[in-house]
């Protein structure tokens, strides 16, 4: 079961070995090679954002600001704030497993466009690089919010930097988001009907529909921003009649929407990882796709729920509560369908199973908490405190994380053609969950006492919750080390994987491990619908 | 209040309100999780799979069920959206009788003044069973006035008055904080705000008020800016005579109606309003960058001391009219007889 | 076709399935562009709303003159970019060359325009950040129109020059011989994205200059 060299140097040629040297990465237009270059900036970034929150809860171990003084605590948010929701959460599954995976499931020999893939991931690294220059040249203090007009008038940092970096990353983001969509309308084999396709390519549309409508908004007000402060001109700043909600509309009008960017890829990997591991079809395939485009249309109609207490009138504040409420119908749907099909499948208990689970209850949680931000009564007390933290942290860590590293697991073999060390593997799973509950479930009790956010001291009756949430934290960094280290060693050391280890439905199952190149030596007809377990049983060696 | 506290206190009127809703969401919320995940901890158990090859029984969908978990949902989500809108609304007015208190926020401290005068920095000394009411603004960037123990939270804006109000139910010392990050001392923005029986309150307002009250500061930056030049009781100078002004609608020469509350005061001050009263040309002079946040709000303070004598009157969007105790005796509008004001009784 | 089997990308079944791509690659792009600007008109809305006296003094800082020969300037760019399409269409390479030159020379006028006009603005101290001065009521609300109106306009001009460079590729591609008749996509993208710009041009025309008509 372990390769020798002797059947390595008879091993079908493949992406990865195809061709060798620098220059056939940095120049390669191979959506699987893009991938990769994606993976190692995303988990960079992951990294540097995580550390930063590492030394934040540090700091929350005592109530008084003693590890880092005030200033460098709030450079430290900001800094964890933007790299991980810019350069982590935003592109990670899309750019990663989006990339290498949907002209695979479609049954096409690339994306659509790929020279502009390629072009993606350099303005990609060339944002980050900004970004990270301001990080590291002193840092920047207003929050990844930038709430004017202490961004633009007030602050002394390296506001404009950062401004520019995350300005030439949401282009990455519009570049991959175009491709999906131009891929998936153009490129689907002969036989892939819009409803015979995995739901993976589903939530990747409606994500990509968010990310191309939504991020130029981001990108104007980022501008305006920069030529506030660049020139001194009063566009948000109240001196000169500029209006400082008007920005926070801006800002939350992408912002918004891009939570739902960094949550429904997310969704769709849980959709493929339950059929896989329950081995039917998803319940409910029409009522999970369509629920991803409610959500993406919804999504756009909520942004005033981040300012019910900013200054909006009642009625605009009952508007978005309302709608607020309607956008968490499409996924109550989506988790009664994933239940449903758990429901009397054949369910493996495999570490991205594991992931998928963990994702199921930890959204739902985030999900539910997010009823009680909506209600007006209860917004005007939690907005602004750990209770919010908490909410968003259970929806993206608990949520998106888990789904990515779910799915990063599942096409493990299909990506690097070898298997990961399975005990290693669940434990870092079940590590991750037990630390991500310890570290987030207090801020919900800390938000409802009133602590706020962005804080570097508290009362001291308050310490209890904050050391057991860094406690808590400690154990999360741990359990997400874990895979950094196995999955490395897996990419030599790891038993070879065949083409189909977990007998799953798919156009990327039927082609081997790593793929070749040109992905399909011949395109594919599809004559199955999705999840077809018992149309496809023969080939896939079941029942 | 010790580390086992897991509950904040509940010390205002909208406190309990907020409580009870909070409960039942709580419950609702939990029976829905533990729920689900029963169900899925159950099937990941029942249905584990016995052989690497198993296929089991394949099922597509079912309209009904997808209905019910549709509709059910959104009929609960709609119901929590009604309790909560309406809490929120029915806290949104002040009740027509409120103790009006100033607060200005700035980087890194609240500075709160009372009518008579009384100056404190961060802290709030208010009496309980009376509804007070907190107008608001930052002499710099964007600050949020919170009190976790009244459940009461309002971003303080620059250039902008904010108001919120609320009924004190406990007395007490209570956290207050600044809850909109606004730079290097953000989490140093904090103070505390102090309940006290209406007999105290008295007590302790007495003690400050050195300078006299704030429409008496009003007054002389009224007299000493050049305001009385124009602005003549009788009415019959450049400027439209402010004395029973305040509360009462005002047409504008573009034909707009805005009541004279203290935003509009503020802009007039500030050449802000959008044009000059109708039947006046536009010469008011600009005070913008003359007058600091809190001599405008001595002004406010004054005019709101001249306002209309036996209904001190701020007509509200839903009618009602509210009697404003910030009104203090010995105001007197420049050439007409003093008025008298009230100072509420403690119940 | 050589000039066909050389573009065809192995992830397309056909020359016209590759086509219609690249075109639904460039509405996406497009629609991107109108969330872009969309956000600017936006938010000048929102101030016009507010600060409806201190826009018409904006407004009448406004250099009629020179906006209005600007869009029959874009205008015509646009028909000529049409023309030069429609030629290559037809076969006829020297032709579209020739039209390519003149749109390009047409959008480096505007330009020029432009810049002329924004020199005009710099004489009458009339720059928000960089020297402007007023001796309006309204000011303040004035500087915030000008504001807008650099920052829209500039935005315009920097799309404009990428046009132009696009469309200059374009010519050169054209006088090798890489397009013929029926396969000429590149530069039909290219005129789609040119027609946008001088739609945005439009909006920009509406918004700043023919409030000033009225004096």
């Amino acid at each position: 079961m372990i390769a020798t060299a002797k059947i390595e140097a008879v091993e079908a040629p493949n992406y990865l070995t195809e061709k060798h040297g620098i220059k056939s990465w940095l120049l390669t237009i191979d959506h699987k090679r893009i991938a990769l270059l994606y993976i190692f900036g995303i988990t960079g970034f992951f990294v540097i954002g995580g550390v930063a929150a590492l030394l934040m809860r540090l700091e929350l171990l005592t109530p008084a600001t003693d590890l880092v003084d005030p200033e460098t605590y709030n450079k430290l948010f900001t800094a964890h704030g933007i790299v991980m929701v810019f350069f982590f959460l935003v592109p990670s599954i899309p750019t990663t497993l989006g990339n290498f995976l949907i002209p695979l499931m479609i049954g096409a020999k690339d994306l659509a466009l790929p020279k502009l893939n390629l072009a993606s991931w350099y303005v990609y690294m060339a944002g980050g690089a900004i970004t990270l220059y301001a990080i590291a040249s002193g840092g920047v203090d207003t929050g990844w919010t930038f709430y004017t007009p202490f961004s633009t008038v007030y602050s002394t940092t390296h506001v404009a930097a950062a401004a520019i970096g995350i300005f030439l990353v949401g282009f990455s983001s519009i570049m991959t988001g175009l491709n999906f969509i131009v891929t998936i309308h153009q490129l689907r084999a002969p036989g892939m009907t819009w409803f015979r396709m995995p739901l993976f390519l589903w939530s990747h549309y409606a994500t990509s529909v968010v990310m191309i409508l939504g991020t130029p908004v981001l990108a104007v007000t980022l501008l305006m921003v920069l030529v506030e402060r660049v020139f001194g001109v009063g566009i948000f700043s109240p001196e000169l009649g500029g209006d400082p909600v008007l920005f926070q509309h801006m800002f939350w009008f992408y912002s918004h929407p891009a939570v739902y960017i960094m949550i429904l890829p997310s969704m769709g990997v849980v959709s493929e990882l339950i059929a896989a591991f329950s081995r039917k079809a998803v319940f409910g395939y029409v009522f999970v796709a369509f629920s991803s485009i409610a959500i993406a249309v919804l999504g756009f109609l909520v942004w005033g729920h981040h300012m019910f207490v900013a200054g909006e009138s009642v009625y605009s504040a009952m508007a978005f509560s309302i709608l607020s409420y309607t956008v968490g119908v499409p996924s109550a749907i989506k988790v009664f369908n994933w239940s449903a099909t758990l429901y009397k499948g054949s369910i493996a208990w495999e570490t991205p199973l594991i992931y998928a689970i963990g994702f199921i209850g930890l959204f739902t949680i985030g999900g539910l908490t997010g009823l009680f931000v909506a209600a007006l009564g209860i917004d005007v007390h939690v907005t602004d405190t750990y209770f919010v933290i908490a909410h968003f942290h259970y929806i993206m860590v608990g949520g998106a994380v888990m789904g990515y590293l779910g799915g990063l697991h599942y096409w493990w073999p299909k990506i690097s053609g070898r298997m990961y060390p399975e005990a290693l593997a669940k434990a870092a799973a079940l590590i991750v969950f037990l630390g991500f509950n310890l570290t987030f479930f207090p801020q919900f009790v800390l938000g409802w006492l009133g602590m706020p956010r962005r804080y570097a001291a508290y009362p001291p009756e308050w310490q209890f919750l904050n050391i057991i949430s860094t406690a808590g934290a400690t154990i999360l960094g741990v359990g997400y080390a874990l895979p950094l280290v196995y999955l490395t060693w897996s990419w030599k050391y790891g038993p070879r994987a065949g083409a189909n280890p977990w007998r799953a439905t798919g156009l990327e199952w039927q082609v081997p491990s790593p793929p070749p190149t040109h992905n399909f030596e011949v395109t594919p007809i599809v004559t199955h619908k999705a999840y077809d377990y018992a149309g496809m049983k023969e080939q896939l060696g079941l029942g | 209040m010790n580390s086992l506290d897991l509950l904040p206190p509940t010390a205002s009127t909208y406190a309990s309100q907020l409580n009870y809703f909070f409960w039942v969401m709580v419950t609702i919320c939990g029976i829905v999780a533990t729920g689900i995940a029963l169900f899925i901890i159950y099937c990941a158990i029942k249905y584990h799979r016995r052989s690497p090859t198993e296929l089991p029984p394949q099922s597509f969908g079912n309209i009904k069920a997808e209905a019910t978990w549709t509709v059910v949902p959104l009929i609960i989500f709609l119901g929590m959206f009604g309790w909560g809108a309406k809490t929120y609304f029915d806290a949104e007015q002040p009740p027509p009788e409120t103790l009006n208190i100033w607060v200005l926020g700035k980087q890194w401290m609240w500075e709160i003044q009372h009518p008579n005068g009384t100056r404190e920095i961060n802290t709030l000394h208010i009496p309980i069973y009376t509804p007070v009411r907190l107008t608001m603004i930052s002499e710099d960037v964007i600050h949020d006035f919170f009190v976790p123990a009244f459940r009461i939270k309002q971003d303080v804006l620059p250039m902008r008055y904010m108001t919120i109000w609320f009924n004190a139910t406990r007395p007490g010392k209570y956290h207050l904080f600044c809850a909109e990050y606004c730079g290097a001392k953000h989490s140093g923005m904090i103070g505390w705000v102090y309940a006290m029986n209406p007999n105290d309150y008295q007590v302790w307002l007495g003690q400050g008020g050195g300078e006299g009250s704030l429409a008496a500061t009003g007054q002389k930056l009224f007299l000493n800016s050049g305001c009385a030049n124009c602005h003549r009781p009788s009415g019959h100078g450049p400027g439209p005579s402010l004395e029973r002004l305040y509360g009462t609608p005002v047409t504008l020469a573009t034909g707009a109606v805005r009541i004279a509350d203290e935003s509009y005061i503020r802009e007039c001050i500030l050449g802000k309003k959008g044009g000059p009263v109708a039947g006046f040309t536009a010469i008011m002079p600009n005070y913008s960058g003359r007058l600091s946040e809190k001599q405008i709000i001595a002004l406010v303070s004054y005019i709101k001391a001249i306002g209309p004598e036996t209904d001190l009157n701020q007509p509200s969007s839903s009618g009602n009219t509210r009697r404003d105790y910030s009104s203090q005796p010995g105001i007197a509008a420049p050439g007409s007889t003093s008025i008298s004001g009230t100072i509420p009784e403690s119940r | 076709m050589a000039s066909e089997s050389l573009a065809l990308r192995e992830q397309f079944g056909s020359p016209g399935h590759q086509r219609d791509t690249s075109a639904v690659g460039m509405w996406l792009f497009l629609a991107t562009e109108v969330l872009f600007f969309g956000g600017l008109f936006v938010g000048f809305g929102v101030y016009r709303m507010y600060y409806t006296q201190g826009f018409v003094e904006g407004a009448r800082e406004m250099t009629l003159v020179i906006g209005s020969i600007n869009t029959a300037v874009l205008f015509t760019s646009c028909l000529t970019m049409s023309l030069a399409i429609r030629s290559m269409s037809q076969g006829n390479q020297f032709r579209t060359y020739v039209l390519l030159l003149i749109t390009i020379g047409i959008g480096l006028a505007f330009i020029a325009l432009k810049f002329v006009e924004y020199y005009f603005h710099y004489k009458a101290h009339k720059v928000p950040g960089i020297w402007f001065e007023s001796s309006s009521l309204y000011a303040g609300a004035e500087e915030l129109f000008l504001v807008y109106y650099f920052v829209l306009t500039g935005l315009h001009v920097i799309h404009l020059s990428i046009g132009i460079g696009i469309t200059a590729v374009m010519a050169v591609r054209t006088a090798i011989g890489r397009f013929s008749a029926s396969w000429h996509t590149p530069l039909e993208v290219t005129g789609i994205y040119w027609h946008f710009v001088d739609i945005i041009w439009c909006f920009l025309y509406a918004i700043f200059y023919i409030p000033g008509f009225h004096k």
